[in-house]
């Protein structure tokens, strides 16, 4: 870099094919992607984890129109998604018992009520929450999360109680030819509403608004200065972020076809902050990539291991500690080393990293799931590889603390040797 | 008179406990700005570490050693854990406590089982200690009082009349200045949040067997502590107080008043079979504290006695 200021800003602006690659090229990558998964012929459980992953991915993006692009940390980010999805909901029922208007209204267009919910949420709540930034804000939101989640299990009319609301989507004038029965079809109603909200809020960053937020969030004062209102701005991005949460709350109602006051709770809104800020706050592909390996650990290692909370957490604040960018963070790290360094020196100082963190999760493993077994107390032994790991034996406690102590050494080496060689 | 004296007592009894949880909390937010999501987890880890002791030792030992493991683990978490992660920012921290929040959740139920134990009152304290009305008054809520009083007084004592309440009144509010005069800035900041933590545990101790020991209990109590922070005034021991009180008055009140929505509302046509008009007072005690928070934090976000905003 030169210290001489750029004479012409025009020449730093990035050319056609420069725009076209990084801007519209990925988005049409994940259409591409999501609309060959059916030409595998892929089974029903692999069709709904699809499904669930689309809803995540649109879920999370909205969340991190909140927390990576405007700064604003949400406890509470479930509400919209909640009540987005307790509209479709209703519209639905509407559409099945044929009232008026919503007898013409087509099932497959049920997201579109979501989203205005949403926004409509967002716009009553937002209102007072948005006059405050920082920690004010993300209590007011713990707040409010509390008291609609409290509210939905008092008024069973609305919110169905604890059983929830249900619904039949196979209703209503049918678009697109889907009857939306099959898991196929319902796949193919998802990936189409996955590719809008994921290309919609692609494009909100693009828009002034989008950039107002970004400067909104790295300093309201100056954005002041330039003549807006850091307040409005918020308010604005908060409705939006709350739109988007009720589109995939919408797409929830028809993949389940049932809502319960337990999704507008705590809970949720927890694991939407989880799962963007895994996948890197600071990117807008981060949260898709949180939201997919997270969705997938749900369903699968849920079956392996009962304790895939406890690994979540894991996860979760190794990321605070080592890695604030997050996977999709660690993915750019990853690449920039091999551009700067070379790819053979690069994969050298890589490889010894991958293998000092994956001594430390083996250590941790079986530290975990001997100890799990053991308090259990059904005599059952963790029996990896035919190896039978008793909380007893020597050789359990030699896997536990070789691995941990062998790969912190390697990790702090490699870090060591990194700063020596800087 | 009788349900008015009765909640008195055990609103009191509460708010004590709520204090001791929040006066730790506070003190750390003073210093640090951190919003400490995990402190009702350490109070959590004082109920459990208690009743393990309890099981080989007895009461009065875990009375004292239970909060001080606590304040031991809260320390080593400050020095590994958010010193690091100070780096990062105020978000980066706060969701640090977060994580370790849901961390110590799923610790605790994997080392002591996802039920509740059966954390009990001590034989010596298990007793009547008057008689009001015809209805008895078990002596281990007066002890919850007593110790939460005495601690209370202490942790006065502490900050008010000694050098090192000095120190830490002066680090709260000039950390560079109490640095250049020489004293260990990160130490204080290590020792505050482990003392914090320890109170939390101590909480625990005398709240676990009155209460319940359960893995729910960190998620139960802490969004309750946070509202008595907020309410209070952060970073302020007087504001925390009254505001632990209050709301301990409030929720046991709420909770023995017997009268729903359509005793109030009947002028308006609400019936007492109608949806709204069936909610009773008793079912919306849980809900007041955030309530009371999201009010406070329109209208008056420094609290009742804070000097600064959230």
């Amino acid at each position: 870099m030169t210290d001489t200021a750029t004479p012409d800003f025009a020449t730093l602006s990035p050319s056609r094919g420069q725009k076209f690659r990084q801007r519209v090229l990925p988005l049409i990558a994940l259409a591409l992607i999501l609309a060959l998964v059916p030409a595998l012929s892929p089974s029903r459980t692999v069709y709904s984890l699809l499904n669930a992953v689309g809803i995540n991915i649109v879920f999370a993006l909205s969340y991190n129109m909140l927390l990576g692009r405007g700064g604003l940390l949400s406890f509470g980010h479930a509400v919209y998604f909640g009540l987005g999805g307790y509209a479709a909901m209703h519209a639905m029922r509407a559409i099945e018992a044929g009232d008026g208007l919503w007898s013409g209204f087509p099932v497959f267009g049920l997201p579109v009520v979501g989203f205005a919910a949403g926004a409509l949420a967002g716009a009553v709540i937002g209102w007072p929450s948005c006059r405050r930034a920082g920690t004010a804000f993300a209590m007011i939101s713990l707040g409010v999360a509390e008291l609609i989640a409290a509210a939905g299990f008092m008024f069973a009319s609305i919110f169905g109680g604890e059983e929830g609301v249900t619904g039949d989507r196979m209703n209503g004038p049918e678009l697109f030819g889907l009857s939306l029965g099959p898991v196929s079809e319902v796949y193919l109603f998802i990936a189409f509403w996955t590719v809008v909200g994921t290309a919609m809020i692609f494009a909100f960053t693009r828009t002034p608004l989008g950039k107002l937020s970004e400067a909104t969030r790295d300093n309201p004062e100056r954005v002041q200065f330039i003549g807006f209102d850091p307040v409005r701005i918020r308010y604005m991005v908060f409705i939006a972020a709350g739109a988007f949460a009720g589109l995939s709350g919408g797409m929830a109602a028809v993949n389940y076809e049932i809502f319960t006051p337990e999704s507008l709770s705590l809970h949720p809104s927890g694991f939407v902050l989880l799962m963007a800020y895994i996948g890197g706050i600071r990117y807008f592909s981060g949260p898709i990539l949180g939201a997919v390996v997270l969705t997938v650990m749900q369903s699968m290692l849920s079956d392996f291991t009962e304790a895939w909370l406890l690994y979540l957490g894991v996860l979760f604040i190794a990321i605070i500690m080592f890695a604030p960018g997050g996977l999709a963070g660690i993915f750019h790290g990853v690449a920039g080393t091999v551009r700067r360094d070379g790819a053979g020196r690069a994969a050298r100082s890589l490889g010894l990293k991958a293998a000092g963190v994956s001594l430390l999760l083996v250590g941790l493993i079986v530290l975990i799931e001997v100890v799990i077994r053991w308090s259990n107390g059904y005599g059952e032994v963790f029996e990896p590889f035919g190896l039978m790991l008793e909380t007893g034996s020597v050789l359990t406690w030699v896997l536990v603390a070789g691995p941990i102590l062998g790969g912190a050494a390697l990790v702090r080496f490699v870090a060591k040797t990194d700063e020596g060689g800087a | 008179m009788e349900t008015i004296l009765f909640s008195l007592l055990n609103g009191v009894i509460y708010g004590l406990l709520l204090f001791m949880l929040s006066s730790g909390l506070t003190l750390i937010f003073s210093m640090m700005g951190i919003l400490n999501f995990a402190h009702a987890s350490f109070y959590m880890l004082g109920a459990y570490f208690a009743f393990s002791f309890t099981q080989v030792t007895s009461f009065w030992f875990a009375l004292i050693f239970a909060p001080i493991l606590v304040g031991l683990l809260g320390a080593l978490v400050e020095r590994w854990g958010l010193r690091s992660v100070h780096q990062h920012g105020h978000v980066a921290e706060l969701l640090f406590t977060f994580g370790l929040a849901y961390l110590i959740d799923e610790v605790v139920k994997i080392v002591w089982g996802k039920n509740a134990v059966d954390y009990r009152v001590p034989e010596s304290l298990d007793f009547p200690l008057f008689e009001l009305f015809g209805a008895q008054y078990p002596a281990y809520r007066m002890f919850i009082l007593v110790v939460a009083v005495g601690m209370l007084v202490a942790l006065w004592y502490l900050l008010k009349r000694t050098r090192i309440g000095l120190i830490i009144q002066a680090a709260l509010t000039h950390p560079h200045m109490v640095g250049h005069l020489g004293h260990n800035v990160p130490r204080i900041f290590m020792a505050v949040f482990g003392a914090g933590c320890a109170l939390a545990g101590l909480a625990g101790v005398i709240g676990g067997n009155y209460l319940v020991t359960d893995p729910a209990m960190a998620a139960f109590m802490g969004p309750i502590v946070f509202v008595v922070v907020v309410i209070g005034g952060l970073g302020s021991l007087e504001g925390a107080f009254i505001a632990s009180l209050l709301l301990g008055l409030l929720q046991t009140f709420a909770i023995s008043i017997d009268a729903n929505f359509s005793d109030f509302l009947g002028w308006a046509g609400v019936t007492a079979t109608s949806e709204l008009g069936s909610i009773s007072i008793s079912s919306l005690a849980p809900m007041l504290p955030f309530l009371l928070l999201v009010l406070i934090l329109i209208v008056k976000p420094t609290g009742l006695m804070g000097d600064r905003e959230v």
